[in-house]
């Protein structure tokens, strides 16, 4: 049963990773990422990491992608223009190379073993918020810090006029 | 149980996906959603590796992971944004002026 | 897997998935007829009350309207996305439903983060607006888009933040523990949050109604100056799912309030056995009820607020408010 929920979520993360990629229009490039985001959150479900499952679908495809959303409607664009694909031989080798490094990394994987788990963990925001804010709290601090700056930022150059 | 090398491999395949992305569009927000597809692989990976050590770092990394892409889309739509109206095209290859 | 789908577990789940299915889905349909009716109260005339005694049959007759008109589809629209947007609005908003406790065996889904998914669901109900307007390809909806999808963000803000109070006071996420540590009284007046939160439930209820883009933040769909907002191009079924998903919404943000501030499903209970079993649903849908009536008043009453009053309001006035109010309740809960 597991199983199949977790065949069903990596088919829909894979086919909408590639929907990303395939698309002409920015628009439903966007759309498929959520998808992939939402895939991912049953991915962490799946790993008992419900409260990042969670904080995912809050954070990045309830509002980052809300962004990208929002900026791409604000900038009307078109659909990918046509004309010389100047990039075609790249990706006739790039694709089939890409894949050739997927399998070697596949073969290495697929013989690792990771350390049995000691103690059961559950992704609890008991847990998490425990060591956030004892053995991470710089980083923490740090993360907010970093927020500001990017917002400062992104309002800066976003102006018509400084 | 699902074993530990299928979300490896379901994250590299990701990873690469993106990577693939990120070298073979021209699209700026394209680009942009490349990146976005690599640093969700590299969730998956730590979350995997979390789970499965028991630890609960790996969690708390993905946290950081998530803060920084957020910065990371806001500035990034921002130079969109700017570029978009200097040059009305969102074409990485006609941003080309400081090449020789 | 077939044994668990015949087992008498899933039965019953199912069971339960339909009352609460089929009731939500009832009540929705009844709302809009109170409405009606309410507001037309408020302004001095009958309302409907043709259709059936007391008007009770109209939103079945509304329901055969929806189904019989003409499927239309603008020129030039982005089909697909036409198409899809009611439906984007529409499963977030019945989603919701499957985590909120109705009494206490009565819940679908008892999860250790059911506070935290409600929200992600309900931000995710931002798409099926911004996608509706833009598909339109039309001038009306994409500015109610626009406007909807900016009011929605900033005060999703003030609605996640004014929370963190009550979590701080309950120590869980997850919403049967939550209405479970309301129970009981100091004397006779019931241990609910609201006495103990009350400038988090003023900022919680504010925010709710300008997330589910009603009057006086219904600027996104203001009928003086947008046509319709952005479902101003949809007919038909597609006009009845956003409808049903604005509708679907109000309740959600009601059962919410209800739930961590007014007590959930507690309340007295008295009377033979299976007065018992059904008195916790009855409390909670009279609290419920209680909200959508304050929802309708506050429509009929009040004027809308123009876009950068609005702004300013979620920014300046409920973020700062919220922040307060966690601080506050931080250091009362770390020193008491």
């Amino acid at each position: 049963m597991i199983e199949l929920l977790f065949f069903l979520f990596a088919a829909v993360a894979l086919g909408s990773a590639i929907n990303v990629l395939i698309q002409r229009h920015v628009l439903y490039s966007s759309l498929s990422l959520i998808l992939l985001l939402t895939a991912i959150s049953g991915l962490f479900i799946l790993m008992q990491a419900e409260f990042l499952a969670v904080i995912n679908v809050i954070v990045y495809a309830g509002a980052i992608m809300v962004l990208f959303v929002f900026v791409i409607m604000l900038l009307n664009l078109p659909a990918d223009e046509d004309g010389v694909d100047r990039l075609r031989w790249l990706k006739l080798v790039g694709i089939p190379m890409g894949l050739f490094l997927l399998l070697m990394i596949a073969r290495t994987v697929w013989r690792v073993e990771g350390v049995s788990a000691t103690t059961d963990l559950a992704g609890t925001p008991q847990a998490i918020g425990a060591s956030l804010f004892t053995d991470y709290l710089l980083p923490f601090e740090l993360t907010s810090l970093l927020i500001l700056i990017a917002l400062m930022g992104a309002v800066v150059f976003a102006k018509k006029d400084l | 149980m699902i074993p530990l090398n299928w979300y490896l491999i379901l994250g590299a395949a990701l990873f690469l996906l993106g990577m693939l992305g990120f070298f073979l569009k021209r699209n700026v927000i394209s680009l942009l959603l490349s990146v976005e597809i690599m640093l969700n692989a590299v969730n998956l990976t730590f979350v995997a590796f979390s789970s499965r050590n028991g630890q609960i770092s790996g969690q708390i990394f993905v946290f950081f992971v998530l803060v920084v892409a957020a910065a990371e889309a806001a500035v990034g739509l921002a130079l969109v944004i700017a570029m978009f109206r200097n040059r009305e095209t969102l074409n990485v290859d006609r941003s080309n002026l400081l090449k020789w | 897997m077939i044994d668990y789908l015949t087992s008498r577990d899933f039965l019953i789940l199912f069971a339960k998935m339909m009352v609460i299915f089929g009731g939500v889905m009832g009540a929705l349909a009844y709302t809009t007829l109170v409405e009606r009716r309410l507001m037309a109260f408020v302004q001095m005339r009958p309302g409907p009350n043709r259709v059936g005694p007391f008007g009770l049959l109209q939103p079945i007759a509304d329901g055969l309207k929806f189904l019989f008109k003409e499927q239309t589809v603008p020129g030039n629209a982005n089909v697909l996305l036409y198409y899809a947007a009611p439906v984007l609005s529409m499963i977030p908003a019945l989603l919701s439903f499957s985590v909120i406790p109705f009494g206490p065996d009565l819940k679908i889904a008892d999860i250790n983060v059911s506070l935290l998914l409600i929200f992600a669901i309900t931000s995710l109900g931002v798409y099926g607006i911004v996608l509706g307007g833009w598909a339109s390809n039309s001038k009306y909806p994409l500015m109610g888009a626009m406007r909807s999808s900016a009011q929605m963000l900033s005060y999703e803000l003030s609605l996640t933040l004014s929370v963190v109070g009550v979590l701080m006071i309950t120590n869980s996420l997850s919403l049967t523990s939550i209405v479970q540590s309301q129970q009981g009284t100091w004397w006779f007046i019931p241990k609910w949050n609201i006495f103990l939160q009350p400038v988090a439930f003023v900022v919680y209820f504010l925010s709710g109604i300008a997330e589910t883009n009603r009057l006086p933040f219904d600027l996104a769909e203001s009928e003086q100056e947008l046509v319709a907002g952005w479902h101003t191009e949809y007919s038909g079924m597609k006009f009845a799912m956003f409808f049903l998903a604005e509708y679907a919404n109000m309740v959600t943000v009601s059962a919410l309030a209800t739930i961590m501030f007014l007590g959930g499903w507690n309340g007295p209970s008295f009377g033979p056995w299976w007065m018992e079993m059904a008195l916790p649903t009855v409390w909670f849908v009279l609290k419920i009820t209680v909200f959508l009536f304050i929802y309708m008043l506050v429509r009929a009453t009040i004027p809308r607020i123009r876009y950068d009053q609005l702004m300013y309001f979620g920014w300046k006035v409920l973020l700062p408010l919220a922040l307060a109010n966690i601080l506050v309740t931080s250091f009362l809960v770390a020193v008491l």
